[in-house]
Order: structure tokens, then sequence, then C-alpha cells
């Protein structure tokens, strides 16, 4: 039967096609998978490479394997575990801010009914400015003379302090205008989320509670915030992957200073490469902060696997 | 009962303007600080209306401080990057959203997998490969970095979007005799469009906007980008503020102008990435 000739000349053709069939696919996808290759797929291997290695940036040196010795270092550097708690520190203030007020202005536009797009537009205006500029703007802001406008708004106006604060220069001060910062460029963004989340909500739902005489807070309490969970859950872990990567404030407001007192995973491996010319130790650094960032996405995708099962 | 959702209304707006005062006003300082001149910069009180403005800030980036040559860079970069990506992605999202072959999953997964790993860490072993193949310091070093950086994200939109399209179109002009080439220049690609202006706006954002891998491989100023340029305004001793806010607001018209009139793109651009899943 599987020898009848029709059969035979249409496996042929079929067997023909898909040769085709692939050789056209991998005609259309050569350029970008080049790109891919040598900016990423390649880098990542050499990555792992260099990171066992005591890497020597001298071309054609010598740079002798050593085994797992950069990541121990990386565990015996105090350097190291304050930078991941300045970054856990930040990804947990952050990221609960973004939250909170994304929620709290998406939830009070979908009340209004007017200048919904303005106000929409207005908030997402430092999502979409740059982190050169927003830096460089909240570094000013945060000047520690009586001149600077947070100075002059919490003595002046506020009358909370009585001394202007020189914000930058020690740490637990300079987190607040980072992590300020961190929120401040945030919300725009999880409240577009948000809204884009709350316009899927059945309408019938709220029409069904109203009748029912339930009020505002109950609608809240029992409907709005109960189907918002899985975007809530999303949106936490995405903010937190995008806490980990943030580089630019700290480059450039305290360029990890005093004494790397102000520094994130990424800026400490970025300065341990191009300043101190450690890349292997560098290196081991990078794939220890991919394992953090990587262990949080998996989190994710697990909620986004729940998320659509619950529809 | 009227009354009542009018009362709250106002209360609501009210609440939502104080808000926005609190997104807004760094901006209007950073405007109003661009038009003080330095001596002006750090008044007590702060005002942001200024007493004397002046263009002196807008015209120092220009004419001493080399600026349209850093503009001409931006340009230039983000222009070669954007259209390199959408062509390349399209391309990709064409192979993977419509042919059978062996590889697939793993080049679609490998495209995922990057689309989730923080840019900045492969940072040392891609300046390697740059130092190699002698981008460093070299406009096109930046282009390629750009590209590859943003590929993954728009082979992601372009793929989805395209899985959503009848494919009865294309397979009429396969039957009629048309090359995969022909059928994606003038099929697939004009089907795309509103997916394409999605990628096209979030790759130009990344693009314009880059400044790590920039101030990491280029030295000489005449290959510096806005971003690059406006940080190194930011002085050692003292910083000229009015010019760094001058600078600033050239680099960031052009990406508001685009944000407000293309806001509907943006905002799906940026809901797609956060279901990226």
């Amino acid at each position: 039967m599987l020898s009848s000739p029709a059969f035979v000349i249409q496996d042929e053709k079929m067997r023909t096609k898909t040769a085709r069939d692939t050789l056209t696919a991998y005609l259309f996808l050569l350029p970008g998978l080049i790109m891919l290759m040598v900016w990423l797929v390649y880098p990542m291997f050499s990555a792992l490479n260099i990171s066992l290695r005591d890497w020597n940036i001298m071309p054609g040196a010598v740079s002798p394997f050593i085994g797992l010795k950069n990541y121990l270092t990386a565990f015996q550097d105090d350097f190291f575990w304050l930078s991941l708690k300045n970054t856990s520190v930040y990804a947990l203030v952050t990221v609960v801010g973004q939250l909170l007020f994304g929620l709290l202005v998406a939830l009070m536009l979908e009340k209004i009914t007017r200048g919904k797009v303005f106000f929409r537009t207005l908030f997402y205006l430092p999502v979409v400015t740059s982190w050169v500029v927003v830096s460089l703007l909240f570094k000013f802001l945060f000047n520690s003379s009586s001149a600077g406008l947070v100075n002059y708004f919490l003595v002046d106006i506020l009358h909370v302090i009585s001394q202007p604060v020189s914000w930058l220069t020690e740490a637990n001060t300079a987190f607040v205008a980072i992590d300020t910062l961190g929120i401040w460029k945030g919300v725009g963004f999880s409240m577009i989320i948000f809204l884009a989340a709350l316009q899927t909500i059945p309408e019938e739902l709220y029409q069904v509670a109203s009748m029912d005489g339930a009020s505002e807070g109950q609608i809240l309490r029992y409907i709005t915030l109960p189907m918002l969970v899985p975007t809530i859950a999303m949106v936490t872990v995405m903010l937190t992957i995008g806490a980990f990567q943030t580089y630019i404030p700290v480059a450039l407001i305290t360029k990890g200073g005093p004494l790397h007192r102000t520094e994130f995973v990424i800026s400490y491996m970025y300065s341990l490469a191009f300043n101190d010319l450690k890349f292997g130790y560098s290196s081991a650094m990078a794939y220890l902060l991919a394992a953090i960032v990587f262990g949080i996405s998996r989190i994710q995708m697990r909620f986004t696997r729940r998320d659509s099962a619950v529809g | 009962m009227k009354t009542k959702r009018i009362i709250r209304e106002t209360i609501i707006t009210i609440l939502l303007c104080v808000a926005a005062l609190t997104t807004v006003i760094p901006f209007l300082y950073m405007i109003s600080t661009a038009f003080k001149g330095q001596v002006f910069v750090f008044e007590v009180p702060p005002q942001f209306i200024p007493k004397n403005p002046t263009l002196q800030n807008f015209i120092a980036a220009f004419a001493s401080n080399n600026f349209g040559r850093y503009f001409l860079n931006s340009i230039i970069v983000t222009v070669i990057a954007v259209l390199s990506i959408l062509l390349l992605a399209s391309m990709m999202a064409y192979a993977l959203a419509r042919y059978q072959f062996v590889g697939r999953k793993f080049i679609y997964g490998l495209v995922i997998f990057f689309m989730t790993m923080p840019a900045m860490s492969l940072i040392v072993p891609q300046f390697i490969v740059a130092h190699t193949l002698q981008l460093t310091d070299t406009l096109a070093g930046l282009i390629v970095l750009d590209v590859a950086q943003n590929l993954p994200f728009a082979v992601f939109l372009l793929k989805g979007f395209l899985e959503d399209i009848p494919k009865e179109i294309e397979e009429a002009a396969i039957i009629d005799g048309a090359s995969p080439w022909s059928i994606y220049m003038h099929i697939v690609v004009p089907l795309c469009k509103p997916a394409l202006a999605t990628s096209a706006i979030i790759a130009f954002l990344g693009a314009w906007d880059e400044f790590v891998w920039a101030s990491t491989i280029t030295n000489s100023p005449q290959n510096r980008t806005l971003p690059v340029a406006i940080a190194t305004f930011q002085g050692v001793h003292t910083t000229n503020w009015g010019l760094v806010f001058a600078a600033s607001l050239i680099a960031i018209v052009p990406v508001l102008i685009m944000f407000i009139s293309l806001q509907k793109y943006f905002v799906k651009g940026m809901v797609a990435g956060a279901v990226k899943g």
C-alpha cells in the first residue's frame, strides 16, 4: 500500500518542497541570525570562558584558566554583597512605589470622563525621556545647596528640615535621590499596563455588582483588585528585572561613590571591567547577575502561565 | 446622584492634577534652567520663570560645543539602526511565521531568550568582539549593537502580528508563481505596517537613547552621540547646568514630538512588551 506509485510521487514532492522551504526560510533568517550570533550568542559563550580565566587584556598574552575562582572571589567580596544589597533595596522600594502609584493613577483615570488622554500623556512623559537626561535632572534637583529645588522645597516651603541636605555625598541620602528617580520615571509605565488590564475586565461584572447594591469600595475590593492580581504579579516581576538592570542613574549621579558605597551589581561589574580591567572577575559577576535575573523571569513565566489559565 | 458624581469626579481630577504636577515640575524646571545664564542657575528662591531669559546656552551648545555634529551622529546611527532592525526582523518574522523547517523552534527560542537577557551583561565580550572587528570608536560599531540588542523584541512583535493575519493572499500569490522574496516585499511588508510602526518606535527609542555602549566604545569627540555628549557636558568640577539642559531639551524634543503624535503605537508596543512572557 505504501509503495503505490502515486504515494511515492506525493512523498517525493513533499520532501523537495520541505527541503526548498527550509532553504528559503534560512535565507530569510540569515542576516538577522548573523547579527545575533556575532553580538549575542558568541559573547555569551565567550563571557563564560573569560569568567573562568585570569583574563589578560593584552593581545596575545596568556590568560590562565582558574576555574571558579572568580566566582568564589565574588562571594568573598564585601563590595559585591554591598552592591547586591543596594540593588535589592532599590528594587524593593522602586517596585513597590511604581506598583502602588501606577495602580492608583490607573484607577483614578478610569473614573474620570474628561482629560483622560491629557493626564495619561503627562504621566508617560518620564517613561519616554532618556535615562541620561532624567538622571542629570535629578542630580540637579537634589543639589546640596539651599538653592537645590528639593532642599528649597523641604526647608523653605514645607519646613520639614531646617538645614539643606547634601544629598549626594552620603550613600543613604544619595539612594533617596536614586530611588525617587526610579519611581518617578516608572509610574507611567505600570499605569499603562494597568489601564490595559482594566479594559479587559468585563463590564457585566460591574453592572451585576452595582445592581446588587455593592459600594464603590466593595467593587474595588471584590472585583477590580482580584481581577488585576495576574497583572500585578506580572508587572512586579518585570519591574524587578528592570530594577536589577538599572545602571545609568548610578553612573551619572554618584558614579558608585563615595568609595563604592552606592554601587549596584551592574555598575560594580562595569567598573571592574572598564576601570580596573578585571575582565574575568567582571564576567563572573555578569553571569551571577544574569542568573539572578533569569531566576526572576522564571517566576514571571509561571505567573503568566497561570494568568492565561485564569483567562 | 448626579451632583454626587460630579463632586467625586472633581475630587479625583484635583488629585490627578497634584500627581501630574509632581511629574511635570522637574521638566518645567529643566526647561527654565536651559534659558538661564550660569549665574542665575542657583538663585534662592529658585525661579521657574527666568528673570533674564537667554538663548546663550542653546547658542553655546551649537557654536562652541560641536553639538550639531553629535546630533547628526545620533541621527545617522538611529536611522540606519532602525531601518536595519525593521528589515532583518521582518525577514526573520516572515520565515518563522510562514515556513516549517528544522530548527524553527530553536531559533525562536533563542530570540525569546535574548529578549529577557540583561542588555549590559555581555558588554565585556561584546567590547572584545568590537575590538577584534576594529569597530571601536566608529559609528558602525554603535549601529551593529543597536541592531543586535533591539532585534529580538522586533522579531517577537512582528511574528506575533503575522501569525494573526490569514495566509490566503500569500497562498494565492504562490499559485500565481510569485517568488518568496516578492511575496515578502509586496504582500507581507505592507500588511505588517502597524506592527512595523510599533517596532520602529521602540527601536528608535532604544537607539536614540543608547548610552552605555556608546560611552564604552567611542572615544573621539567626532563619534559622540547625543546621550554621551550630554553626559560629558556635566563637567568634572563645575557643571554648566544651563548648557546641560539646553542640550537635553534638544535631544528629547524629537522623542516627545514622536511620542505625542504616535502615542497609539507607543502604548501598543509597551503593552505587547509587558505580556511577552
